[in-house]
């Protein structure tokens, strides 16, 4: 299997691989999507979306009813509006650009994936843990923060390209509030990284080496960087709900007071695009939060995934190690929405006010204490 | 008027962070996340409809299953829209009611037209026409909109009599032309 997998060409592996990435996460943004109603909807006092049905889904007995109220054919009926609705282009745009837009919002989401690893199996041969990724590349978080931050481009440009007022206000409050965050989110993962980075040992940005870092017995080797650095986490956290655009910082969209932002003016497939890519960046962000603060694929604190799996088939123990990560990055998502549905959007000065005045003195702050703290421990 | 001076207090740290409140708000929408929900499901389930609601007009008959309407055309006259037309008949001899004298032979209200305002009930002298609690009309056709006369009795049934004027009635004139003689 695995030499039949090494044996194709160079190019046909990226292909597949690359048909993996948008088979697996447009359907799970999809998810996401029909989440995200249901809860608003749970929060709200309402049953949310629970009458569309597929005739013969309805036959079956009780499994069909389930699926019913659980509104997965609104997904269903949705996606399949977006993609057979007509491609209009308002008359008063910049063509290229506006085209342009949606594909630049949803390449960088979708390749910050190839870095995340998503699971582990357990390699018998030579009695150590592999990841599950499609690329396991040592600047990992590197790549993440690089190409993730290139998805205000596509804010950027649809604003711009839209020849528009709200849209454009929309898209620059977007990208000063994009960049004000990066700036404390980069600066809250550096004491992971510190930690990890042992003197002595290979450099390293991998997120499976943190999560390596977190699976080691003993009391102080299986705690979750949770625990041992919640400033880090915390300011990860938020910054991560500020450059996903979600509430409360929910400025580029606030529909209140800009329309629909920066993509007022895009409807159909191409407005699909922009809600998946944001779908994206929240999955990928929960990932790499559970990855960098929540152990990754460990089932519990002090509980390392190592042992549990060791005597299993490979396959079994990849299958386990994934459905936890995917539990936790679901709990997160949940988080995400639990969030938006409770939480009033903050006004613009107020979002650069945290991010300027409060969160990114606390990150520096903390990575000052936590390089004095580690210069001591790892002397 | 005396000023009060309302002095404000500064928001303590913990309220500057935002923490305390955003906490205190999550426990409240998770509370709502596993609550009953409010949401009636309309087809399946049905509002219940207090009395004295004022919904499709009616026809109605007496416990006896007798027909109350005389057809004296006031509820016609009354109608604002004119949703109501009546074609006045007599009452057949031989049933035991020719002394009610009218009858209606032909009973439509298009409710079109009907703005559902109640004034032919509160007009009605025989207490024969009613707005009860059927709110949800429609039809595929201006036709299928007007109501007849039968469907009026369909829907409006029999509704409880206080007086029973007409039996009074020809009681009265019964004991009359005894004691006359």
């Amino acid at each position: 299997m695995i030499e039949f997998w090494l044996n194709l060409p160079l190019w046909l592996q990226a292909a597949i691989k690359g048909v993996a990435v948008i088979a697996v996460i447009i359907p799970f943004a999809g998810a996401c999507s029909m989440a995200e109603r249901k809860v608003s909807a749970w929060i709200q006092g309402r049953p949310g979306p629970n009458r569309a049905i597929v005739p013969w889904v309805a036959w079956i007995p009780f499994f069909g009813k389930f699926l019913q109220r659980l509104g997965v054919f609104h997904l269903m009926a949705d996606g399949g509006k977006f993609v057979f609705k007509e491609n209009v282009v308002p008359a008063h745009v910049n063509r290229f650009y506006y085209q342009l837009a949606p594909v630049v919002a949803l390449i960088p989401a979708l390749t910050t994936i190839t870095v995340v690893p998503f699971g582990a199996y357990w390699d018998a041969a030579a009695q150590v843990l592999r990841p599950l990724a499609l690329a396991n590349v040592d600047v990992g978080l590197l790549v993440v923060f690089a190409v993730g931050s290139l998805g205000v481009y596509s804010i950027i440009l649809a604003g711009w390209a839209s020849n528009s007022k709200y849209p454009f206000l929309g898209s620059v409050r977007a990208s000063a509030q994009l960049i004000s965050y990066e700036l404390s989110m980069t600066l809250s993962v550096l004491p992971v990284f510190l930690w990890v980075n042992a003197p002595g040992g290979g450099g390293t940005l991998s997120l499976f080496d943190v999560v390596q870092q977190q699976s080691q017995p003993g009391f102080w080797g299986g705690t979750w960087f949770a625990f041992l650095m919640p400033f880090s986490a915390f300011i990860f956290l938020v910054a991560l709900f500020a450059e996903t655009n979600r509430q409360p910082f929910d400025m580029p969209e606030s529909e209140a007071d800009l329309v629909g932002g920066f993509h007022t003016e895009y409807g159909e497939f191409k407005w699909s695009l922009f809600f998946v890519a944001e779908y994206a960046h929240m999955i990928v962000g929960s990932g790499v939060f559970v990855l960098l603060f929540l152990g990754g694929w460990n089932p519990l604190p002090w509980v390392p995934l190592a042992p549990l799996i060791a005597g299993l088939p490979a396959w079994l123990g990849g299958l386990i190690a994934i459905a936890i990560f995917l539990g936790k990055v679901a709990t997160f998502i949940f988080f995400f929405m639990w969030v938006r549905w409770t939480l009033p959007r903050f006004r613009y000065d107020q979002v650069m006010k945290i991010g300027w005045q409060k969160l990114l003195p606390l990150a520096i702050a903390n990575l000052i204490a936590y390089t004095i703290g580690i210069a001591i421990l790892q002397k | 008027m005396a000023v009060i001076q309302v002095s404000r207090k500064p928001l303590t740290f913990a309220e500057r962070t935002y923490l305390p409140q955003i906490y205190g708000g999550l426990k409240i929408t998770l509370k709502h996340l596993f609550a009953p929900k409010d949401t009636l499901e309309y087809p399946e389930q049905r509002p219940a409809i207090p009395p004295h609601y004022r919904g499709v007009p009616t026809l109605v008959k007496d416990p006896h299953g007798r027909e109350k309407c005389v057809s004296c055309q006031l509820c016609e006259f009354v109608c604002p829209p004119k949703a109501i037309r009546i074609t006045p008949g007599e009452v057949p001899e031989g049933s035991g009611r020719e002394h009610v004298e009218k009858g209606p032979q032909a009973f439509d209200i298009d409710m079109l037209r009907c703005i559902y305002c109640g004034l032919c009930e509160e007009v009605c002298p025989e207490e024969a026409i009613f707005l009860q609690n059927q709110y949800s009309m429609s039809g595929y056709s201006r036709e299928e909109m007007v109501n007849h006369k039968d469907r009026l009795y369909e829907i409006g049934g029999t509704l409880p009599d206080e007086h029973f004027k007409w039996d009074k009635k020809k009681a009265a004139a019964e004991e009359a032309a005894h004691g006359h003689h």
